[in-house]
């Protein structure tokens, strides 16, 4: 394999060749402009929606952004481009406890709908915290899906982590409870519950997460809670929907942003932070173990405004 | 939900919109601009949105606006027709090799997109054809990718190819060739690997199977959730290998989709299947036209506009389903339902919007009714009394021959109308369930 380089440093080579359209259009924005005006913003609201980032969530961005140009007295286009680098910068800041579960004894239940990334990021995150020298165990909960833990087990074995599992179609709760049961007595620092994907307009299978959360609180109340959501990186608006209905039946402490090594923005997750206040704690830059890094705002939205 | 304030905003936009007769371009703009964040919102790219609406707005600019429709509406409706016609009308199948030829499948697309699962519900498609189909294994780097199709092959009672993950997913699909020709197998589906458009590694392996295979259908698998990166996804594998069709997978979802307008508009290439759920048998037929009104999501407007064209009265509506529970459904009735009919444009476009109405009701009730019947039902009824129409049990033999002279037709085809005027009623007792809530409700007495 190639010398390892991060993420950021890929996504910004990269941003010279795949992502030139937008590169492109956000240069025509600030540097095409002489003046702060009507088709100035015009432009610029097209630029953002094409990012993904969403109609409403644009549409606030630039509202702050004509405020401050009136406050502040800016004149200057490239001036809004500093100003919405730290806008957007400041608002998907994390706090400083975002990786607790990290350090503690904990149950990471992940979700989200049906090919996301799920899997493949309990496979990344196992790795990672092992070899940052914590016990970890995965549990796969995902009894549904044809070879779903057949694929689990392949990556605990690249992990080098236990697997605890049912067959296929039993009850996903069972395979919890038993996994809480083998993590209590194997000492375990970190379970990583690997759950089946499931779309957030289907009742019956949100309810089952909502069950699966309660064997957790009940078989193991003295475990950190961390939920996390992943979201496909190359989905649209409906990335927000999927990030609030999952909330109301469980309560997200992160997303997981995956498949940024292609050539979507993933601006919806600004639309997300903005409306639902959901930090990105992760994201997801390829399918190989290493290719999971904690999210880093000041290096995303440079890197979705970076231009030449 | 975002879509909620955008749907407020545009009936705010209407209300203000106050031009007669014809569409003037600030009606146009103010309701394009609506319009475009609708489907913005929808997913469809940016690109593809703009001009989409240059191409309305200079369609639009002067029409004349249908009675009973305000301008914003008399705007939607031009939008309607445009996505449908983008979208395309027609319902497209893969294509199946001639004389004794393999029909060769190849499925690609990204990560999670849904091959495997689509791989498997379309040999359980083909196999309801009498086809003999073969699954093949090409994904040899996710985990328990091969276990996944096997699983599904299993299900299916469809055999799965595969020579585990140690070889070259060309050798695979080549030796699956072979296995085919030799076993009598005549559909053979390739499962591949998902991969980045961006990818070069991994797109030069697909187009190196295409090479050595004649792959008649290369379908691209699109999850309908995906945003303004369709249209780079779709046009670089387009590009690079060639795609034939597509399916949109995760369409059971509450997604607007317009993802599959963007894959539309920029490869022309048609969408056949629709992903409607995990089971192997969610998989159905796409209908274009339905996904037009799906992507503009603005459902209630474009009934508002079908019930204006089609001048439905409301009132007269639930007055004759009102009837028609009760049986007091008489020959005053049917006369009306028949000129609302002739409004709606034709016994066939009424049948094809019945929901639930299968194809042998729809020739039963096509081949009671024809166009020419038509105007002689009208003529009988005519000829009737008003005693007669609002009692059809009044018609003795001797009034029916007058009627027949009446109306200038034969004393059978009245007898006969009259016989089927009865069966409908019955049958018409059925159909109010049948009828969709959205349509009106309107009852036909056929
Ligand atoms: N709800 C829903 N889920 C679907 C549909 N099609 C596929 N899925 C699910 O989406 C996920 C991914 O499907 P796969 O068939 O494994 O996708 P793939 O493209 O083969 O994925 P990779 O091989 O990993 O690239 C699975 O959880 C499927 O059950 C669909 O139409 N609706
Ligand atoms: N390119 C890329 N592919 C990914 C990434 N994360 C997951 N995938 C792939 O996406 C597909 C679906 O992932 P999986 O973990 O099975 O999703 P799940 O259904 O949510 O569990 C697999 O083919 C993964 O290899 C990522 O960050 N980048
Ligand atoms: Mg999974
Ligand atoms: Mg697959």
């Amino acid at each position: 394999m190639a010398e390892k380089i991060t993420f950021w440093q890929r996504l910004i080579k990269g941003l010279t060749k795949t992502r030139d359209n937008f590169i492109k259009s956000m240069d025509y924005v600030f540097n095409g402009f002489t003046n702060i005006d009507d088709d100035f913003y015009e432009e610029l609201e097209e630029v953002l929606i094409m990012g993904d980032i969403g109609v409403r969530t644009t549409e606030n961005i630039i509202d702050d952004l004509k405020d401050a140009v009136k406050k502040e007295h800016i004149k200057e286009p490239q001036e809004c481009k500093d100003f919405l680098i730290n806008e957007i910068k400041q608002q998907m800041a994390l706090d400083e406890t975002s990786y607790d579960f990290e350090n503690k004894t904990s149950v990471v239940l992940v979700i989200g709908v049906n090919g996301v990334g799920k899997t493949t990021t309990i496979g990344k995150l196992a790795g990672k915290l092992k070899a940052n020298g914590k016990k970890v165990m995965v549990a796969g909960a995902d009894t549904f899906r044809a070879a779903a833990s057949d694929q689990l087990k392949e990556w605990a074995e690249r992990a080098g982590v236990d697997f605890v599992g049912g067959p296929e179609g039993s009850d996903p709760a069972a395979v919890v409870y038993d996994a809480v049961h083998a993590a209590k007595a194997r000492g375990v620092d970190v379970l990583l519950v690997d759950t089946a994907g499931r779309l957030h307009n289907k009742k019956n299978l949100m309810n089952e997460l909502s069950k699966i959360g309660n064997t957790i609180s009940k078989e193991f109340p003295e475990a950190y809670r961390e939920t996390l959501i992943v979201l496909d990186g190359t989905t649209g608006q409906n990335a927000l929907v999927q990030a609030k209905e999952f909330s109301e039946v469980t309560d997200i402490s992160g997303i997981v942003l995956t498949k940024l090594d292609g050539t979507a923005k993933g601006g919806i997750a600004i639309a997300i932070q903005s409306e639902l206040k959901l930090p990105v704690k992760y994201i997801g830059v390829g399918e190989s173990i290493d290719d999971l890094e904690k999210f880093n705002p000041e290096e995303f939205v440079n890197a979705l405004f970076y231009s030449e | 939900m975002a879509f909620d304030s955008l749907s407020e905003k545009l009936q705010g936009v209407f209300k203000n919109l106050r031009s007669k007769g014809r569409l003037s371009e600030a009606d146009v703009k103010a309701a394009l601009k609506e319009v475009k964040m609708a489907l913005l919102e929808a997913d469809v790219n940016f690109k593809v949105v703009k001009q989409f609406t240059n191409a309305v707005t200079e369609r639009a600019i002067g029409s004349d606006v249908m009675n009973g429709l305000n301008p914003g509406q008399m705007v939607i409706k031009i939008v309607n027709e445009e996505l449908v016609s983008l979208m395309g009308s027609e319902v497209t199948d893969i294509t199946f090799g001639t004389g004794g030829a393999i029909t060769t499948i190849m499925m690609v697309g990204l990560q999670g997109a849904g091959k495997t699962t689509t791989t498997a519900k379309l040999a359980g498609k083909v196999k309801q054809k009498g086809k003999k189909p073969l699954l093949v294994a090409c994904d040899i780097y996710r985990p328990a990718a091969i276990e996944q199709l096997q699983v599904n092959g299993k299900k299916q009672d469809v055999e799965v190819f595969s020579l585990g993950d140690k070889e070259k997913p060309v050798k695979i699909a080549k030796e699956a060739m072979d296995y085919a020709k030799k076993n009598g197998f005549d559909v053979v589906i390739f499962d591949t690997a998902g991969r980045l458009h961006i990818d070069e590694d991994m797109m030069n392996e697909l187009e190196s199977i295409k090479s050595n295979i004649d792959i008649l259908n290369t379908i691209l698998v699109v999850d309908a959730m995906t945003g303004q990166d369709a249209v780079n996804v779709s046009s670089t594998f387009d590009e690079k290998i060639g795609i034939d069709g597509v399916i949109i997978t995760k369409l059971d979802g509450d997604t607007r989709g317009g993802a599959a307008l963007s894959i539309k508009a920029v490869t022309g290439k048609p969408i056949l299947y629709a992903g409607m759920g995990e089971k192997l048998s969610d998989l159905e037929q796409f209908h274009p036209d339905r996904m037009a009104s799906r992507i503009l999501g603005m459902g209630d407007v474009l009934s508002l506009i079908e019930k204006a064209e089609a001048e439905i009265d409301k009132d007269a509506a639930l007055k004759l389903s009102k009837k028609v529970k009760k049986a007091s459904f008489d020959f005053n009735d049917y006369l009306l339902s028949m000129e609302q009919m002739k409004k709606l444009g034709g016994l066939s476009s009424i049948l094809g919007m019945m929901p639930g109405m299968n194809s042998s009701q729809m020739a039963q009730l096509e081949g009671a009714v024809d166009d020419k019947k038509l105007s002689h039902i009208e003529a009988i009824i005519l000829s009737m009394t008003p005693a007669e129409r609002e009692n059809p049990k009044l018609l003795n033999p001797s009034r029916k021959h007058r009627i027949a002279a009446g109306a200038g037709l034969d004393i059978a085809e009245v007898n006969r109308f009259v016989k089927q005027f009865e069966q409908s009623k019955k049958m018409m007792k059925r159909m109010p369930n049948m009828m969709g809530k959205g349509k009106g409700g309107f009852p036909f007495p056929f």
